[in-house]
């Protein structure tokens, strides 16, 4: 890897995730001192910056969208990044926040959800019975989408969480140019 | 069936109750059938002709009487889009909805219909006497719109014709009365002429000019089963239903193969929206496609029979018994056909109600045995392990035919017409924009130009050649030759002209696929439905250019992994249109803005959240003020 190359701009977000894609980024462990000499890292959890200062190469999205910030974040990231990338299950196809598209036979099918997870459900201690609606909470969508339903997705890295060891090998083959998809062990089931 | 029931139901329709059934009827009607576990579709449409619902208490009673659970029961009531598990009026009103029905005028059609019953479609009046609902293709397209009346056809139906028709019923008046006060004075022949016209624009040699009687059968009795295989081997005979298989060689398997039992089964269930030829040959050569079979029954040395026909060709019914009947009193059905000792065949008619799938080899098996209309897995083949497991011909009734000409005019007569590879005549079902839809009966070989010419559809801007699971194709590809192997069809010639939108049909024959999907295969079952939103998408100019490789992949995947010829036909409307009508696609998709998908609509998304949490978006409602 040449010094010359110049430095990519990379960005990172969690939408509707559990920031396990997150962990397995740092899963790349010492690898991160290498991976360093090719990028910057922008705005991104784990810098802490909460706006892009400027155009990225890569942007990478764990989570799908639950709400209208994720939404928000996501177009933002569309419009601020080249190369955008779903990382994980839940960026890909919804994961396990998508279990609450399964009520699909009701009539108001969020309202049962809020329902049973702070006021109906057996095992819920929430002593004000209310659904919280603070003016700050973001409106939640009707379902969750995968990333790809909201914007144009160039990658998809497969796994939850996707390996530190695939994070790793697989941007820096994209910045290398090196990258020519996924070996078949890796992305079949089981 | 699988989806089948999507396009009908839901409607919160005023529901009637269930009519009570006497105790006793139920195991008289299953007694009618021998308690018999295979003649349960038999069993359950008689139920549903006379109670007009098959009841939770009927499936008990109907399982206990043929030995089945009633799982399995209800497996085959649900099934089947005629039989129905919820109380249906006593006069059922089904109009066809084929896309060539909804170019002629169906809209205004309903409208009557639905004004002067009080109902909409997919209802029932509150006091059961009436059900309105939509079906597939009945069969009708070169007198469209069509109505099926309970077991009577309309045809040709106008807004006016539809208010009278819809009126007399309301006072009361029997469907029958609609075609003719004296319904029951006139012949099985005559009631289908009243109601329906055979529309023959051009009489060929072989099947609709003049066919001696019985000339062929005569002929099959003096000869070796060898000998009649022989013959229709070297006539170059190819099945008429669509496949194509060289009909001498199914026969010769089927032969061949030592069972205890052999079967002859008539395929007469064109379902393939735009396809009514068979119709007419019940109509009009009755006797000949019997002689065929009969024929057919002497080579591979079969005793039983089946004519499968379709649900909404019941009005043909009578016709069918009678001709049988007929056949044998005089000595041509029965023992010792003709005198021959040892030659001994009869035939039974087998109802379906109301399954395209069901036109498929496997399915009409399956359903002929009292299953679900569900195919088979293939090999074992038909002919060899078929009907209940023995070696089974299944052929289309066009194909019965042409093997009766064929055992009395000879091979090299037969095969001397049409081109190689594609030899004697071959019905035309043609319909759509021109001026003389009805069947064409030509040798293999004309142009699609010459065909129009004939029918006067010079304007065409698209041809569907084979109905849905064919090809659409445009005016440049016009001067293909109507063959198996340049176009093949198995006889639907669809026109449309230039006012006709291509993204309609294709998802038209979409939803028809979804809807007749048996749903078995995933691919089909739900590939089928992404197919079918994906076209909606290009209609609302929601598509991106990517999404025409997601048609053709997801399309490339349901042909590859379906079981059966459906799910391995069905995207051909995408395929066969974005090869022929690239430019259609292409006009009414364009790339993202910002890579940002125009399909998802943040503000239906959160609208639910904003009337739970009583509130506006802070992002996304640009007027928000506190």
């Amino acid at each position: 890897m040449s010094d010359a190359l110049p430095k990519a701009r990379i960005a990172t977000a969690s939408l509707a995730g559990c920031f396990g894609c997150h962990m397995a980024i740092l899963d790349i462990d010492e690898r991160l001192i290498e991976l360093m000499k090719l990028v910057d890292v922008d705005r991104s959890p784990l810098t802490d910056k909460k706006r892009f200062t400027q155009r990225c190469d890569i942007g990478i999205i764990e989570g799908g969208c639950c709400n209208e910030e994720n939404v928000h974040v996501l177009h933002d990231f569309r419009r601020n990044c080249d190369v955008l990338i779903a990382l994980g299950q839940c960026a890909i196809m919804g994961g396990l926040p998508a279990m609450r598209n399964a009520i699909m036979h009701s009539d108001a099918p969020l309202r049962e959800c809020l329902d049973e997870a702070y006021i109906t459900g057996k095992y819920i201690r929430n002593t004000t019975h209310n659904v919280p609606n603070d003016p700050a909470l973001p409106l939640l969508l009707d379902e969750v989408y995968p990333c790809s339903q909201v914007v144009e997705i160039d990658y998809q890295i497969p796994g939850c969480a996707p390996s530190g060891d695939i994070i790793f090998d697989t941007l820096s083959k994209l910045l290398t140019g090196k990258f020519r998809g996924f070996e078949r062990e890796i992305i079949k089931f089981d | 069936m699988g989806n089948g029931h999507a396009i009908n139901h839901d409607a919160a329709a005023p529901t009637c109750e269930f009519t009570p059934i006497p105790e006793g009827d139920i195991a008289a009607i299953c007694a009618t059938f021998g308690n018999d576990k295979h003649r349960m579709l038999d069993i359950l449409r008689e139920v549903q002709d006379r109670y007009h619902c098959i009841s939770p208490s009927t499936l008990d009673r109907v399982a206990s009487h043929t030995d089945l659970t009633r799982i399995e029961v209800e497996g085959v009531a649900s099934f089947y889009s005629f039989l129905s598990l919820v109380p249906k009026g006593k006069v059922t009103i089904r109009l066809c909805d084929d896309i060539v029905d909804r170019f002629c005028n169906l809209e205004e059609v309903t409208a009557v219909f639905e004004e002067v019953l009080g109902i909409s479609i997919g209802q029932t009046t509150a006091d059961g006497a009436f059900s309105l609902e939509y079906t597939p293709c009945i069969g009708m397209c070169d007198q469209a719109p069509a109505a099926m009346v309970n077991d009577v056809l309309l045809t040709s139906l106008t807004p006016e014709t539809a208010r009278r028709a819809a009126e007399a019923l309301k006072e009361g008046q029997s469907p029958e009365t609609l075609v003719s006060d004296r319904f029951d004075d006139l012949t099985p022949h005559e009631q289908a002429l009243r109601m329906v016209d055979n529309n023959v624009r051009h009489a060929g040699e072989v099947l609709l000019g003049p066919v001696p009687e019985d000339a062929g059968l005569n002929n099959a009795v003096g000869m070796t089963s060898s000998q009649i295989i022989t013959a229709v081997e070297e006539s170059g005979l190819r099945g008429c239903g669509g496949a194509g298989f060289t009909t001498g060689r199914k026969w010769r398997f089927a032969a061949s193969e030592r069972a205890e039992k052999h079967f002859v089964i008539c395929n007469a269930d064109e379902g393939e929206p735009g396809t009514f030829k068979d119709r007419v040959l019940l109509t009009e050569r009755p006797h000949l496609l019997v002689e065929g079979m009969t024929i057919a029954a002497r080579a591979v040395g079969a005793q039983q029979g089946i004519i499968y026909l379709r649900g909404e060709y019941v009005y043909l019914r009578p016709l069918l018994l009678q001709v049988l009947e007929e056949r044998r009193r005089r000595g041509l059905l029965g023992e010792a056909i003709l005198g021959v000792r040892g030659f001994d065949f009869d035939i039974r008619v087998q109802m379906g109600a109301g399954a395209y799938i069901c036109g498929e080899e496997g399915a009409l098996i399956s359903s002929c045995e009292g299953l679900p209309g569900e195919p088979k897995t293939r090999p074992p083949f038909p002919v060899n392990r078929g009907y209940l497991g023995y070696p089974t011909v299944v052929n289309n009734v066009e194909t019965f035919c042409h093997a009766a000409r064929i055992l009395d005019k000879g091979a090299s007569w037969f095969h001397d017409m049409g081109t190689e590879g594609s030899h004697g005549t071959k019905l035309f079902s043609i319909c759509g924009d021109c001026l003389n839809p009805g069947i064409y009966e030509l040798p293999y070989g004309h142009s699609v130009w010459e065909v129009l010419e004939m029918v006067g559809g010079q304007d065409a801007a698209a041809v569907q050649v084979g109905g849905p699971s064919g090809m659409m194709i445009a005016r440049d590809s016009f001067h293909r030759k109507l063959t198996f192997d340049d176009l093949a069809t198995g006889g639907a010639i669809i026109i449309f002209n230039g006012d006709r939108n291509i993204l309609e049909i294709v998802e038209y024959y979409m939803s028809f696929f979804v809807h007749e999907s048996c749903g078995y295969c995933t691919p089909c079952r739900l590939g089928n439905v992404f197919l079918q939103k994906a076209i909606q998408k290009f209609r609302k100019g929601l598509a991106n250019p990517e999404d025409i490789d997601y048609l053709k992949e997801l399309s490339g995947t349901i042909i590859e992994t379906s079981r059966c010829g459906l799910g391995m036909t069905s995207p051909n409307p995408i395929l066969s249109t974005l090869q022929n009508f690239p430019l259609v696609y292409s006009a009414v998709s364009k790339p993202s803005k910002d890579g940002i998908r125009d399909t998802f609509d943040i503000q239906s998304a959160i609208d639910g959240a904003r009337k739970i949490a009583k509130r506006r978006s802070y992002i996304f409602d640009k007027d928000f003020t506190q």
